[in-house]
């Protein structure tokens, strides 16, 4: 068989040969938190085990199934339906909707819920002015719950899905359209059978990103009073300081974040569709009319409203108010070295996530189709599953990882350097989460690259320093630096793995932004959040919305 | 140069990263003339008491936050080897606890001594409270009569089905007044009254300041919070309808906890901690903006500092200081039992 011979000694030697090592080493090295998490399979406390089964277990793992299924559905059908009418419709304001639809990505989502929170629960000013108009006797269903979670952190993250649907749409030819339109099908229909069928990958990558952020989520359903596993993990930890029991829920969290992408590896298996032969021609745009384009404009205006507007204002009038009642000279203070170290955090940690991506991704280019070296993607693609794992998991797994080494490297530094809550681990974890990103920015920009420019250079005599000097990273640059943005501004607002792994007085924005916003100290919280939501805007509109625009 | 050479060294950059990385915390806090605190207070650094600390001793105060029961946590994780010389916590179990596990070591301060009360401080001076706050029952003025109320334990009356709100079992207020409640009624009669406040369906909102908010916009009649926050609601509005009701005046008195330091078991900086300490004692106490008990509206410590005006004018009541020492052994009991109550 194929696979024993691929095992066998001599192949599995030469597929770790020294060209090789640093992509599996590195690759080691981040998945070692997952993988050392992954043991506490092999050592389960049956109490603990017994303790949550008796009490919220049950709770937490029906929430968890029914906020991931909520967001998933929510997300779908908000998402593919803006995208669908944006791609293939055009109506007043169409074309400004069809970018300014991404922007809600620039909230992350533990801001986003403490400004619904506030927006729309009994004593926030929507249900307050409804109170005021239909008497007080007027109760809506408890804001508080699991559906106002799903309807939150849905209007969070449907642009995961609105993304990629678009895209789906956009890559569809005209030519299958105008079959489908000669058969008889209307716009509905050719939706319906045409296209959806023709993007369920796409979908499937949206949602499944929807659903990876709401599994991982613990600050807004803690708002929402909706026990999941994420925030059942925060819970047992630092809310019952039992580590021990955190880490065993942990791992099952781990398990079903695994299960997710599986499952999306399975809805995308016979994944693309192309346009085989010809060229492509842009399909043009119904044009609406009457009340469908008031309709269709209605729902992309409303989305962009509840999803974007109203928390920005929110969030301005907040830091207004508090900017003209607390003592500026404190807050200076306090905000100045806040944002300082913000910013050094995710610089360092962009450089780092580019540093380690780099190499990889040069080898993965280099690796030959050959038996022994076809693996190598694989252990890549390994590589980059931190993504897909809670913030708060890969925590749990680099404290554990530190955990033994903490007094050896303390009594080796005369008790100096302290390795659970360092810059070290926290780099580490960022590393683990966001290598990904950094790694598909880079993978994207080196497929540019043909293997005949790198055969042209050789030829004339270059080295290869040389052609990584003067022919790869002057063609790679731009995927280089947009890595590098990305993983700053996801490091600027990452919440958990910050919480736990920072080292003493590393305070960010994201820390104190919770802080406060979690005894509803929403003025102060705000100033924070906005600058959140300002870099991220900047990152969203460069790297996302101009290239939704241009295209 | 080859290509394994080439990949060698994007290695060796990517390692080099990580190790300037890792440079050590404690050796950084050591140095200059500064104090490092753990702090629970919500309001961290933006409290004008440690500006004002830094401004008259020249002492740098840095402040790292997180939940009390967080601190606790990451407290045991480092052990001696934390960077923390200062655990400042609001819960009076917390800090039992973190003394009973060796974590904090006893100050003998003159000036500790004289100000603080016996009862609120560590037999052996390994913590010491310095503000108080009380967790008692609020209600809504224009729907509930003050006759109508009058212990914890009555909130579990039918009666007050659908008009309560509550804080979730997941703060350290809920898990201590619990704690309290074992201490006073034991374990059989605490799990009923909690099973009866379930039983009323409360409201469950994790903010004091949201649930008085909630109150006064009519989504509940009566909630426990703690004193301040209406003191607090009251500075900004002084029609604010939700007023405060000394729980439980008959019996043992209302529910109170604190918010205390105690200088950690190795600190580095353990002098300008224990001045800190003091300082927060004494000059810290003031009514004003810039104390700490004066600036939320908690009351003092300090038996000759002054309340704010706006507490004073919740009048004289009892409090249960005897139950403030049985918090720290009992909390994993009420813990349990909240969970076995279906409390949130």
């Amino acid at each position: 068989m194929q696979i024993s011979y691929r095992l066998s000694r001599s192949a599995v030697w030469r597929w770790v040969s020294p060209a090789r090592w640093p992509v599996v080493l590195l690759a080691g090295a981040v998945l070692l938190p997952l993988i050392r998490l992954a043991l506490a399979w092999l050592n389960l406390t049956p109490e603990v085990w017994q303790h949550l089964w008796e009490t919220l277990l049950p709770e937490m793992v029906l929430n968890t199934v029914l906020l991931t299924a909520g967001v998933g559905a929510v997300t779908l059908c908000l998402g593919t339906t803006l995208a669908w009418l944006v791609t293939n419709f055009d109506f007043p304001g169409a074309r400004l909707a069809e970018w300014l639809l991404v922007l809600p990505l620039a909230i992350p989502s533990y801001i986003f819920g403490y400004v619904f929170m506030a927006l729309f629960d009994y004593a926030g000013p929507f249900q307050s002015q409804l109170r005021a108009w239909f008497g007080p006797s007027l109760e809506l269903p408890e804001f508080r719950s699991l559906p106002g979670a799903i309807f939150t952190l849905s209007l969070s993250l449907y642009p995961y899905v609105y993304l990629l649907a678009r895209a789906g749409f956009l890559e569809l030819s005209a030519a299958q359209k105008d079959a489908a339109r000669v058969q008889g099908y209307s716009d509905l229909a050719i939706l319906f059978k045409v296209s959806l069928p023709l993007i369920r990958p796409s979908l499937a990558a949206g949602v499944s990103l929807a659903i990876m952020e709401a599994l991982a989520d613990f600050a807004v359903v803690r708002y929402f009073n909706t026990v999941t596993l994420s925030e059942g993990v925060v819970r047992l930890w630092v809310g019952q300081m039992d580590r021990d029991a955190a880490v065993q829920l942990a791992s099952l969290l781990l398990l079903i974040a695994l299960l997710v992408i599986l499952i999306e590896r399975f809805l995308r298996r016979q994944a693309r569709y192309y346009q085989i032969g010809g060229q492509a021609r842009p399909f043009t745009r119904t044009r609406l009319r009457g009340w469908r384009a008031a309709l269709a404009a209605a729902a992309a205006g409303m989305t962009l409203l509840l999803a974007f507007v109203i928390p920005l204002i929110q969030l301005l009038t907040w830091a207004i108010e508090e900017l003209t009642t607390t003592d500026l000279g404190t807050l200076e203070m306090v905000f100045g070295q806040y944002l300082l170290n913000t910013a050094g955090l995710s610089a360092g940690a962009a450089s780092l996530v580019i540093a380690v991506a780099l190499p990889i991704a040069y080898a993965l280019r280099h690796a030959g189709s050959s038996n022994k070296e076809r693996r190598l993607p694989v252990v890549a693609r390994l590589a980059t599953l931190g993504y897909a794992v809670p913030g708060t998991v890969i925590a749990l797994g680099v404290l554990l990882l530190a955990a033994p080494l903490n007094e050896t490297v303390l009594s080796m530094t005369g008790g100096a350097v302290l390795l659970s809550a360092s810059l070290f681990s926290l780099m580490y974890g960022y590393l683990v989460r966001f290598l990904a990103i950094g790694f598909n920015s880079i993978e994207a920009s080196l497929e540019k690259i043909t293997p005949s420019m790198e055969l042209a250079a050789r030829n004339l005599g270059a080295g290869a320093l040389r052609v990584l000097g003067r022919v790869y990273l002057p063609l790679m640059r731009a995927g280089i630096i947009a890595g590098w943005l990305t993983v700053f501004v996801d490091t600027f607002k990452e919440l958990p793995a910050t919480m736990f792994l920072r080292p003493f007085g590393m305070e960010t924005l994201s820390i104190w932004t919770y802080m406060l916003a979690s005894e509803s100290a929403w003025q102060a919280a705000a100033i924070p959040s906005l600058v959140i939501v300002l870099a991220n805007t900047f990152l969203t509109v460069l790297l996302i919305a101009r290239p939704v625009r241009l295209s | 140069m080859n290509r394994r050479q080439v990949i060698a060294s994007f290695v060796s950059c990517a390692v080099a990263l990580a190790a300037v990385g890792a440079s050590g915390p404690r050796v950084a806090s050591a140095q200059g003339n500064v104090v490092n605190v753990y702090s629970a207070r919500h309001y961290g650094a933006l409290e004008k008491v440690f500006a004002e600390f830094e401004r008259e001793t020249g002492i740098r105060v840095r402040l790292s936050n997180a939940s009390s029961q967080a601190l606790l946590e990451r407290l045991r994780a480092e052990g001696k080897a934390t960077p923390a010389d200062l655990f400042f916590v609001i819960d009076a179990g917390t800090l039992q606890i973190a003394a009973e596990e060796g974590l904090l070591q006893p100050v003998d301060s003159e000036v500790l001594r004289t100000v603080i009360p016996a009862e609120m401080r560590d037999p052996q001076n390994r913590w010491f409270a310095l503000t108080q706050r009380v967790r008692t029952i609020v209600y809504n003025s224009n729907k509930v009569k003050p006759s109508e109320l009058s212990t914890y334990e009555a909130l579990a009356d039918r009666k007050w089905r659908g008009r309560l709100c509550m804080r979730p079992a997941t703060h350290i207020y809920t898990i201590s007044l619990v704690a309290g409640m074992i201490a006073n009624l034991g374990e059989r009669r605490a799990e009923q009254v909690v099973r009866g406040w379930v039983a009323n369906r409360p409201t469950f909102i994790d903010s004091d300041s949201r649930i008085l908010e909630n109150i006064a916009a009519g989504k509940c009649d009566v909630a426990i919070t703690n004193h301040y926050y209406v003191g607090n609601a009251l500075k900004k509005d002084s029609n604010f309808p939700v007023k405060v009701f000394w729980a439980n005046q008959n019996a043992q008195g209302a529910h109170v906890n604190i918010s205390g330091a105690g200088v950690t078991a190795n600190a580095l900086n353990r002098e300008n901690a224990i001045k800190l300490l003091e300082w927060l004692a004494t000059r810290g106490q003031d009514p004003g903006e810039a104390g700490l008990a004066g600036g939320n509206n908690e009351f003092p410590v300090n038996p000759s500092a002054q309340p704010t005006e706006i507490i004073k004018g919740f009048g004289p009541f009892k409090a249960d200081l005897a139950a403030l020492s049985k918090y720290g052994p009992l909390q994993a009991q009420a813990i349990k039992l909240l969970e076995r109550a279906g409390y949130k």
